[in-house]
C-alpha cells in the first residue's frame, strides 16, 4: 500500500513538474517572441523564423494536401453510403465542408506537423543540449529561449493555420470530386453550396484551434528537447515523447474546444 | 588583483557535495591550469565560473562582478569578456565554420559585414583553419574542431579564454600543436587563460600556475615547480601516475562466490 502511494506521489510530482515546466517555458518564450517579429525584433531571429516557416509549412504541404484529399474522399464516401439511404446525399456537401473547416483541417494538419516538426524540434534542441551547443549559446551571451525557441514558436503560429486552410481546401475539393463522379454535380455549383454551408464562426473556430495546436506542438517539442539529459539515446526518447505527448494534447485540446464551441453555438 | 575570484564555493547535486568550500584566484595575463582526475570537480567548477549553474553557497567574481548574484544583463556583460571552447567543441552544426566564428560579431556588434569577414578570416588563420571556413563542423577532424572552437572563442577578443579539456582525445602531435597555440595566444594577445585538463604533459607545458583539484577540494595551487615539489600524497599519486584503488583479488573472489551461491539458492 505504502509502495502504491509512493508510486502515485512520485508520478503526480513528475506530472506537476512537467506542467510547471510547460508554463515557465511558455511565459519565457512569449517574452522572447518579440525578438523574432519583423521590424520590431532582431532581423537574424526573423530570418530564422522564416526559415522555420518554410520547413514547417511549405515542406509539409504535399503531405498535408495528400492526407486531406484521402480523408476528404473517405468522409464523403462514408457519409454518402449512409445518407443515400435517406435520400439526403446532398448533405454530404455540408458534412465535408463543415467537417473539414471546423475539425479535420486543423486536426489533420496538427497531427502531420506534430509528426514532422514537433519531433524535429525535440531532436534538434535535444542534440544541441547533448553537444553543449545550448551552453555555448549561454556563454556567448545569447538567450537560448530567444535564439532557438522563439523563431520556432512564431513559425508554428504562422504555418499551422496556413496549412489548416490548405488541408480544408483539399479535403473539400476531394468531396467535390466524389460528388462529381457519383452525382455529376458540377464543381462550381458544389463550391457554391460549400460557401453557403460554411459560416464565419466555423472559420474563426478553425483558426483558434489551429493556433492552439501550433502552440502545443512547438511547446511540447521544444520542452522535450530541453529536458534531454544524457546521450544520443535520450534524444531518441525525447523525439518519441514529443510526438506522443503533442498528439495526445492536440486531441485533448480539440475535444475541449469542440465542446466549448458546441455550447457557445447553441447559446 | 585577480580577474576571477572563487570564494567558499560549495556545489551539491542531489545532496551529494561535488565542490566543498573552494577558494581560487586567477591572475590576469596568466595561464592557469585546473588539473585533476575524472570526477574531481573540474568541469563543475568550470560551469560555475561560466555562470551555467548556481552554487549552494559561495561566490564567483569575474572582473569584480559576483556572477552568482548579479542580474542576467550583468551576467551577459561579463560573458562578453569570456571566450569559451568546450570539450566537445560545441560548434553549431547547422552553420559553417565562418558563420560559427562570425555569430557573436554579427549579433553583438555593429561592424560592417566586410569587417566581420576580415576578422573571421584572421581568427581562423590564427588557428590554422583559414582555408576551411566554408566547411561545416561535421566535415572536420577532432583536432580541427577543437581549433575551430578556439577561433570562435577568440572572435570577440575576450579578456579571458576558457578551454575545457582542449587536448582530450587528440593524438600527441595535434595536442602539442594546441598547446603551442595557447602559448602563442598568451604571448601575442596577453590573454588570461583558464585551461581545464587532466593531461600532465600539456598542463606542465602551458601553465603559469596550476590548481589541483581532488574530490571537490583544492589540494594545491602554485607554479609548475611548486606543484612538482608538492609532497601531498594525492598530488604525488596523480603526478607519479600511481593507481588509486587496485582491484583487490581476494575481495573480488569472495564477492563472486557469494553471488554464485545466491543464484544457486534460488529455485
Amino acid at each position: 500500500m505504502a509502495n502504491l502511494l509512493e508510486i502515485a506521489g512520485r508520478e503526480t510530482l513528475s506530472q506537476l513538474d512537467y506542467v510547471g515546466s510547460l508554463n515557465i517555458q511558455l511565459w519565457a518564450t512569449l517574452r522572447g517572441m518579440r525578438a523574432a517579429l519583423p521590424l520590431v525584433g532582431n532581423r537574424h531571429r526573423w530570418r530564422a523564423a522564416v526559415h522555420q516557416m518554410l520547413e514547417i509549412g511549405v515542406d509539409a504541404l504535399p503531405m498535408v494536401a495528400l492526407m486531406a484529399v484521402c480523408s476528404g474522399f473517405i468522409l464523403a464516401m462514408q457519409g454518402a453510403s449512409e445518407l443515400r439511404r435517406f435520400g439526403a446525399l446532398h448533405y454530404v456537401i455540408d458534412l465535408v465542408a463543415v467537417g473539414f473547416t471546423r475539425e479535420l483541417g486543423p486536426l489533420l494538419t496538427a497531427i502531420a506537423v506534430s509528426g514532422r516538426s514537433g519531433s524535429a524540434f525535440a531532436a534538434e534542441i535535444g542534440t544541441m543540449k547533448v553537444t553543449e551547443e545550448i551552453d555555448a549559446l549561454k556563454v556567448m551571451a545569447f538567450e537560448p529561449v530567444e535564439f532557438v525557441l522563439a523563431p520556432k514558436y512564431l513559425a508554428a503560429l504562422v504555418a499551422v493555420p496556413c496549412l489548416s486552410i490548405v488541408a480544408a481546401f483539399f479535403g473539400i475539393l476531394a468531396g467535390g470530386l466524389f460528388m462529381f463522379f457519383s452525382t455529376h454535380l458540377g464543381l462550381l455549383l458544389y463550391l457554391r453550396y460549400v460557401l453557403t454551408s460554411i459560416e464565419l464562426r466555423d472559420v474563426v473556430a478553425a483558426m483558434i484551434k489551429s493556433l492552439a495546436f501550433a502552440t502545443i506542438i512547438a511547446h511540447v517539442g521544444c520542452l522535450e528537447g530541453l529536458r534531454v539529459r544524457g546521450g544520443p539515446d535520450a534524444v531518441g526518447r525525447s523525439t518519441t515523447s514529443a510526438v506522443v505527448r503533442s498528439t495526445f494534447l492536440v486531441i485533448v485540446a480539440d475535444a475541449i474546444f469542440t465542446t466549448i464551441f458546441y455550447f457557445v453555438g447553441k447559446a | 588583483m585577480s580577474i576571477i575570484s572563487v570564494r567558499d564555493l560549495a556545489v551539491e547535486y542531489d545532496g551529494r557535495r561535488v565542490l566543498d568550500g573552494l577558494n581560487l584566484d586567477i591572475e590576469p595575463g596568466q595561464i592557469t591550469v585546473l588539473l585533476g582526475g575524472s570526477g574531481s570537480g573540474k568541469s563543475t567548477l568550470l560551469r560555475q565560473i561560466l555562470g551555467l549553474e548556481h552554487p549552494k553557497s559561495g561566490s564567483v567574481s569575474i572582473k569584480g562582478t559576483d556572477i552568482t548574484r548579479c542580474s542576467q544583463a550583468d551576467l551577459n556583460k561579463v560573458r562578453r569578456s569570456l571566450g569559451v571552447a568546450f570539450q566537445s567543441a560545441a560548434l553549431f552544426n547547422s552553420l559553417s565554420l565562418e558563420d560559427n566564428v562570425a555569430l557573436t560579431l554579427r549579433e553583438h556588434t555593429a561592424l560592417a559585414p566586410s569587417i566581420i569577414d576580415l576578422i573571421v578570416w584572421m581568427k581562423l588563420a590564427v588557428v590554422g583553419l583559414a582555408d576551411f571556413g566554408k566547411l561545416h563542423p561535421q566535415e572536420l577532424s577532432g583536432g580541427m574542431k577543437k581549433r575551430a572552437a578556439v577561433a570562435r572563442a577568440l572572435a570577440m577578443d575576450p579578456e579571458i579564454l576558457v578551454l575545457d579539456e582542449p587536448s582530450a582525445g587528440l593524438d600527441p602531435i595535434v595536442a602539442a600543436e594546441l598547446d603551442e597555440l595557447i602559448l602563442f595566444l598568451k604571448g601575442t594577445f596577453q590573454i588570461t587563460a583558464l585551461v581545464v585538463t587532466h593531461e600532465l604533459d600539456s598542463a606542465f607545458r602551458i601553465a603559469d600556475r596550476i590548481a589541483m583539484l581532488f574530490d571537490g577540494r583544492l589540494l594545491a595551487v602554485g607554479t609548475k615547480d611548486e606543484i612538482r615539489a608538492n609532497q601531498h600524497p594525492r598530488v604525488r599519486q596523480f603526478l607519479d601516475r600511481v593507481p588509486g584503488s587496485p582491484v583487490h583479488m581476494p575481495a573480488l573472489a569472495s564477492y563472486l562466490e557469494r553471488y554464485v551461491q545466491s543464484k544457486e539458492a534460488k529455485p
